[in-house]
């Protein structure tokens, strides 16, 4: 809270200063960095989470980048694209930031991509935002994304599933976009080394009430693919043991969450053994890892217990931000050119493995592998089963193959 | 056009595409279309406890609660808390009713009887007390979800013919609504209190002159209705689960039952929240995509064609 307040008197005071020598000699050693985030809404709680994670690679640098002093910027939307492409002009166009961050939800990314299109001046770096057409379709010179996304999160699961033995699966996830790319990811290998989906249930986002959709799953499958939000998977899973169910469960990324682990009830035995997939793992047994929950846990009184997916996510992106102005020593001139290509020649060394760009801008990097285990005091924890390393884009396709799939959608890919 | 006649063709335009449904569905796969008309039941006897409780103040007692979701969340969360400690489930759900019918007493007492017949007051004031409740309840039990833990006899699956099984839990909660909604019925029409409280509602100043303790009785309707919330919460939360922003769910959801059924009145309740309950649950097994629409259409039908509600009073 104190860092924060100190960030924005700061901030308060350079514009000030800024405006009352109109740019002079100040704005040379100061770098002005906007911040994008939801701090309203749906997914205010992550947001908040993701402010963490920037500050935090701001403050391993003692505030200090390319041997200039850097001042964040911060802005705050509502998970809603109009919102959030408001709230990066208004960084842009009125605080005169030089990089922007974020922002944090699919569909916002895909409107500020479009926006930094208009400003070629600028250099702009994803927060969180996880939709695969940020960077797949149209992508935008001056937009960059050191993570992965929603649909390379699950690469490699498909694979697990099999060796597990689950031939066939039925899929119950919610209908909107980052559902469709999870499952993509799942299904894009699944498929093509024999496994098959016999049915899909797409749910309203937010079904509390599962019953009809558990009574419409055949008996003959091996597994179920659950990509369903936190809250909502406990009660598919208490319901479809009610019904009798005794099917294994295979989980999305945010499925098999902390608040899954942790919920209030009697432990369910059947989650013990759910594989899930994702960018980064609780779990993970790397010093880096280890070093960055440290760092957030004594940073960060009021945090989560560990750092949740936004935090990872936004660190990632201010780290990259931060290196790629070292490896130019600030140098922002001649339309940010050399500070781009410093930033495509770039490898984040991550909590959770190294990071790379495509040709794209969009990130290429690790996807770990977890299955739920029961420790000695009977509380639930997810653990690495393996990691899948430089898991691209195109799912470990060729780009002909990808794009004869298409997009994730509700019928893509296919394979009853 | 005849009014008998238009009643009819109104009649024929609901009754002939449900029936087309209902054949086709049942040889398509009447083993899913049974269960899923079981599922909107048993999801419409949950409706119905949290509406009749809804019903009973919004309706007798002219009185705006848009707090009935705090009140249910409320019951819910401290009802877990006693369930964990005294590790009986039957004892939480006795002190899900209790605490939110003393909350529920606390608030005519303290707030609603200072201000009768005032609407836009009591629904701000509600507004505002539920979202301070919702946070006060988010700082003291978090985000996490929570799930009661219900004796082992009613958690398992009973025989049925013809499906072969069924969630036990779901045919207790369906029981549990008959039963309360049969004793609210008798409460209010055939017990000494009940003529009160609809004396109270026709003429509070008369019922007041012949003697009678106006406020003691809206006080103790108050109790029951928000005491059925917390009730609610309980069984509900046994059957799905309990988590920040269920209040508004309910809440929205007891407005759609009472809308549809009609204000104030209990068999009201009950077919407004049979119609909300088996429209989610028929939507969601045949078309999950637009299963949403569903309520809504029902809610748009009843307002356009009979806007005091299918079993409401007129004026």
């Amino acid at each position: 809270m104190d860092l924060k307040r100190r960030v924005i008197g700061k901030g308060v005071l350079a514009a000030a200063v800024a405006l009352a020598f109109a740019g002079a000699a100040h704005a040379d050693d100061v770098i002005r960095i906007g911040v994008l985030a939801t701090l309203e809404g749906p997914f205010a709680a992550g947001g908040q989470d993701g402010i963490r994670g920037a500050e935090l690679a701001l403050k391993q640098k003692n505030g200090m980048a390319g041997g200039h002093k850097i001042e964040f910027v911060k802005g705050s939307s509502n998970a809603t694209p109009d919102k959030a492409v408001g709230a990066t002009r208004k960084l842009v166009e009125q605080d005169k930031v030089q990089i922007m961050i974020g922002p944090l939800s699919g569909d916002e990314g895909i409107a500020v991509k479009n926006y930094s299109k208009s400003q070629p001046g600028v250099t702009f770096i994803n927060g969180s935002s996880g939709a695969q057409a940020t960077t797949l379709v149209d992508p935008s010179a001056n937009f960059f994304r050191f993570h992965t996304e929603g649909a390379q999160w699950m690469v490699g699961l498909g694979e697990h599933a099999l060796a597990k033995g689950y031939k066939k699966m039925y899929l119950i996830a919610e209908d909107y976009g980052f559902p469709y790319s999870q499952v993509q990811g799942f299904m894009a290998s699944y498929c093509a080394k024999g496994g098959h989906i016999v049915g899909k249930s797409w749910v309203p986002l937010g079904t509390k009430d599962y019953s009809s959709v558990v009574s419409k799953i055949p008996g003959d499958i091996d597994a179920v693919l659950v990509v369903l939000g936190g809250a909502d998977a406990v009660n598919f899973l208490t319901q479809y043991e009610q019904a009798g169910g005794d099917k294994p469960m295979v989980g999305g990324t945010i499925t098999v969450d902390q608040t899954v682990l942790n919920y209030k009830g009697k432990r369910r035995e059947s989650l013990v053994g759910t594989p899930s997939a994702g960018p980064m793992a609780d779990s993970l047994d790397t010093p880096e890892w280890k070093k960055f929950v440290s760092d957030y846990k004594a940073n960060f009184k009021d945090g989560f217990p560990s750092p949740s997916l936004f935090a990872f996510l936004y660190y990632i992106s201010t780290k990259a931000a931060l290196e790629g102005l070292d490896a130019v020593k600030g140098d922002l001139s001649d339309g940010q050119k050399k500070y781009r290509a410093a930033l495509q020649k770039l490898v984040v060394k991550g909590p959770a493995g190294d990071i790379r760009i495509d040709e794209n801008r969009n990130g290429v990097g690790t996807t770990y592998i977890t299955e739920v285990v029961k420790n000695a005091d009977g509380s639930l924890a997810s653990k690495v089963i393996k990691s899948v390393p430089n898991v691209s884009q195109t799912l470990g396709l060729s780009k002909a193959e990808f794009q004869k799939m298409g997009l994730g959608s509700r019928d893509v890919p296919n394979c009853p | 056009m005849n009014p008998t006649f238009r009643r009819w063709l109104l009649r024929a335009v609901i009754a002939i595409p449900v029936a087309v449904f209902v054949v086709w569905a049942c040889a398509d796969d009447a083993k899913l279309f049974l269960r899923t008309l079981l599922n909107g039941v048993t999801l419409a006897s949950l409706y119905f406890v949290v509406a009749s409780g809804f019903t009973l103040v919004f309706g007798l007692m002219r009185n705006v609660n848009l707090a009935h979701g705090s009140l249910f969340l409320l019951g819910a969360y401290i009802g877990w808390v006693v369930g964990d400690v005294t590790g009986s489930w039957l004892v939480a759900v006795v002190a899900g009713f209790l605490v939110s019918a003393l909350a529920g007493l606390l608030l005519q007492v303290a707030v609603f009887r200072h201000m009768p017949g005032q609407d836009l007051r009591q629904t701000m004031f509600t507004i505002g007390l539920s979202i301070v409740i919702a946070d006060l309840l988010l700082w003291g039990f978090g985000g996490e979800i929570y799930q009661f833990d219900p004796p082992g006899i009613i958690f398992g699956r009973t025989p049925m013919p013809f499906i072969k099984a069924y969630p036990t839990y779901r045919l207790v909660m369906l029981a549990t609504a008959i039963v309360i909604g049969v004793l609210l019925w008798w409460f209010l029409n055939r017990t000494r209190v009940g003529m009160m409280i609809r004396a109270g509602v026709d003429d509070r100043a008369m019922l007041a002159a012949a003697g009678t303790n106006v406020q003691m009785v809206f006080a103790i309707t108050f109790a029951i209705g928000a005491g059925l919330a917390g009730f609610g919460g309980v069984v509900g939360g046994t059957a799905l689960s309990i988590a920040p922003g269920e209040d508004t769910r309910y809440l929205l959801a007891s407005l759609e039952v009472v809308i549809v059924g009609g204000m104030g009145s209990i068999p009201g309740a009950a077919l407004g929240a049979l119609l909300i309950g088996l429209a989610e649950q028929f939507g969601l097994a045949y078309a999950p995509t637009y299963g949403v629409v569903f309520t809504f259409v029902i809610m748009v039908l009843v307002l356009a064609f009979r806007p005091q509600g299918l079993m409401g009073k007129r004026g």
